[in-house]
């Protein structure tokens, strides 16, 4: 099957699960809901409770867990071409890490810059993301030319437990309400609360989105070697480059949203490989739907198996990551 | 036609020169192998003919333009490298990396037409692995995946290649395989081809004439026969060895006798 042919059949397929899982999961919960009802414009909006619902109470967490499942897992895929290393993560260059001690400050020092209806605590934790990606970019391609991935890897690496180190003191330092905030942060919770906070990491993430769409066929051959990929006519420094800043952008972004919602960013891009391939002409925007589908409905699970208590998405994905994790791991070697 | 101009290059400022004011030209047709001992420069020497290094001085030009001021997709339409291995981080079939090869041919968004499909099965057949079209690239032999990587230079520029050591991890039988492969390359196809090698053998059955390299400088180049004699062989290698032609198979063969000891 040619490749055309094959991202319709993908994208049409996948686009279709991931609407369905959006509409359908904010019909589950304590109240049931009915959706006829909620899109039946006859109802006066005061009067339509499941509409009342379904937009204000439901949606919008259901939307950030999509925006952020299909960034983190499309952020995944590019950092895994970018190091040509599969068990790369979207948190494994430190991003999440300067976004997670930009929260713990904000939360610990009662930072209060909130603007445009977004707190200051999403706002501290980008400003945290920009921090890490700056220092390890500038660790990194203070080395000949390009990016050196080994360098990169390295300086993530330190990165993530250096930032560890500082988070684990500022929470030392906190009392008890603001280290049960900021361990509620770190599992990773999509309550968002509101659109304002999702319609504040969306330009970042669309920005991404943009670069991304003319990454792949360069990633695929970024996977065989630099020196390969430039024979074959990439210009493999920019390649490199624009690959690193929109997918640590876009990760940045993501989890200044919800928090470091882990393994969805290494899950979805190897379920998704092992479905439609390597050409990352398909496996990224299969990626990216798949993540969005797949993060609601982690969501889903953590909203109602033990409800009326909701747990943090985190721990849901963490359940099923792990082991996925290490069954690759195990496959691999 | 690509020419090396007095060209020096050193990887790092105060480090010593890896490759010492080579000069030499690689013409239409030609198949040349460039031979020398481990770290006297050759790699760096193709990787300088590529243009994936830049030289510390002098310049490297292909068809008479300087190769640093050429782009990416520009020179990659026009010459392909072959690398001694090839290790996939993710799982591709044989075509897909063939028609990977097709990159500097297709436009951003531009998906693969008919003539790419063509152009990537017609490499395949013309290194015998048609059959192999399906096949995932990690289940393949050794022999196979230099050949599979052989037929996406070819789909990429079926004009000149650049062979780094492409027989260096295979077994006897597969070097003479692709060995013969990139003989009748050349001479169907008239495919110009420069072959860095280890494989003094190897260079005496197939490439027409000899660049020699020792410690980054040119020691000998010119016509195979002239060139691959005892006297250089020792001072390449610092071996003794006996070269005289293979009455079996027409060619030129080098049997190391003595490591002498400089």
């Amino acid at each position: 099957m040619n490749l055309r042919r094959r991202l319709l059949v993908v994208i049409g397929g996948f686009s279709a699960m991931a609407l369905a899982v959006v509409l359908w999961a904010p019909t589950v919960g304590s109240t049931s809901i009915d959706l006829t009802r909620v899109f039946d414009t006859g109802i006066p909006w005061a009067d339509n409770v499941d509409a009342q619902i379904f937009f204000v109470a439901r949606l919008p967490r259901v939307l950030a867990g999509a925006l952020i499942g299909a960034t983190l897992a499309a952020a995944g895929v590019v950092l895994q071409a970018l190091m040509r290393n599969p068990l790369a993560t979207p948190f494994t260059l430190g991003v999440s890490a300067g976004a997670a001690l930009g929260a713990m400050l904000a939360i610990a020092f009662h930072l209060d810059v909130g603007t445009l209806g977004v707190s200051s605590v999403p706002i501290a934790s980008f400003l945290g993301s920009l921090a890490a990606i700056a220092i390890v970019y500038a660790l990194a391609s203070s080395q000949r030319r390009g990016l050196s991935t080994n360098i990169l890897l390295l300086a993530g690496v330190t990165l993530n437990s250096f930032f560890s180190a500082l988070i684990l003191f500022v929470q030392y330092m906190s009392d008890f309400a603001e280290s049960f905030r900021t361990v509620r942060w770190l599992m990773g919770d999509l309550d968002v609360g509101s659109y304002g906070p999702i319609l504040a990491a969306t330009p970042f993430i669309v920005a991404a989105f943009a670069v991304f769409a003319v990454l792949p066929r360069a990633l695929n051959l970024l996977t065989m070697g630099e020196d390969v990929a430039a024979g074959r006519g990439v210009e493999v420094a920019r390649a490199q480059r624009w690959a690193f800043f929109s997918a640590s952008l876009a990760t940045g972004a993501a989890v200044s949203l919800g928090g470091p919602v882990g393994f969805v960013g290494i899950v979805v891009p190897h379920l998704v490989r092992l479905m439609v391939g390597s050409d990352h002409r398909v496996v990224l925007p299969a990626a990216t739907l798949f993540g969005a589908a797949f993060l609601v409905l982690c969501d889903l699970v953590a909203r109602t198996i033990m409800a009326p208590l909701e747990l943090p998405v985190g721990i849901v994905t963490a359940l099923i990551g792990g082991p996925f994790f290490l069954w690759l791991l195990v496959r691999q070697s | 036609m690509l020419q090396a101009d007095n060209v020096t290059f050193r990887y790092h400022a105060g480090t010593p020169l890896v490759v010492d004011g080579v000069s030499l030209e690689i013409r239409r047709g030609d198949l040349v192998g460039i031979l020398g001992p481990n770290g006297s420069g050759k790699t760096t020497l193709l990787r300088l003919l590529s243009g994936t290094r830049v030289p510390s001085s002098g310049r490297v030009l292909l068809d008479g333009q300087v190769m640093s001021r050429l782009g990416r997709r520009d020179i990659a339409r026009r010459m392909a490298i072959v690398p001694q291995e090839t290790e996939l981080a993710f799982e591709y079939t044989a075509i897909e990396i063939v028609l990977m090869g097709r990159h500097s041919h297709l436009g951003v968004f531009e998906v693969e037409g008919p003539d790419d499909y063509r152009i990537a099965r017609e490499a395949l057949a013309a290194t015998g692995t048609a059959h192999l079209e399906g096949r995932p690239f990690h289940t393949l032999s050794g022999g196979e995946k230099q050949r599979v990587v052989i037929a996406a230079a070819l789909a990429q520029a079926s004009d000149m290649l650049l062979l780094d050591e492409p027989t260096a991890s295979l077994d006897l039988g597969y070097q003479l395989d692709v060995a013969a492969l990139l003989s009748a390359l050349n001479g169907d196809r008239g495919v110009t081809m420069a072959i860095s090698t280890h494989d003094l053998n190897l260079a005496a059955t197939i490439c027409r004439t000899l660049v020699l390299i020792r410690n980054g400088r040119v020691l000998a180049n010119g016509p195979t026969d002239e060139v691959l004699t005892p006297d250089h062989v020792r001072a390449l290698y610092d071996v003794d060895a006996d070269v005289h032609v293979h009455a079996a198979s027409g060619h030129m063969t080098v049997v190391p006798v003595r490591r002498l000891r400089p």
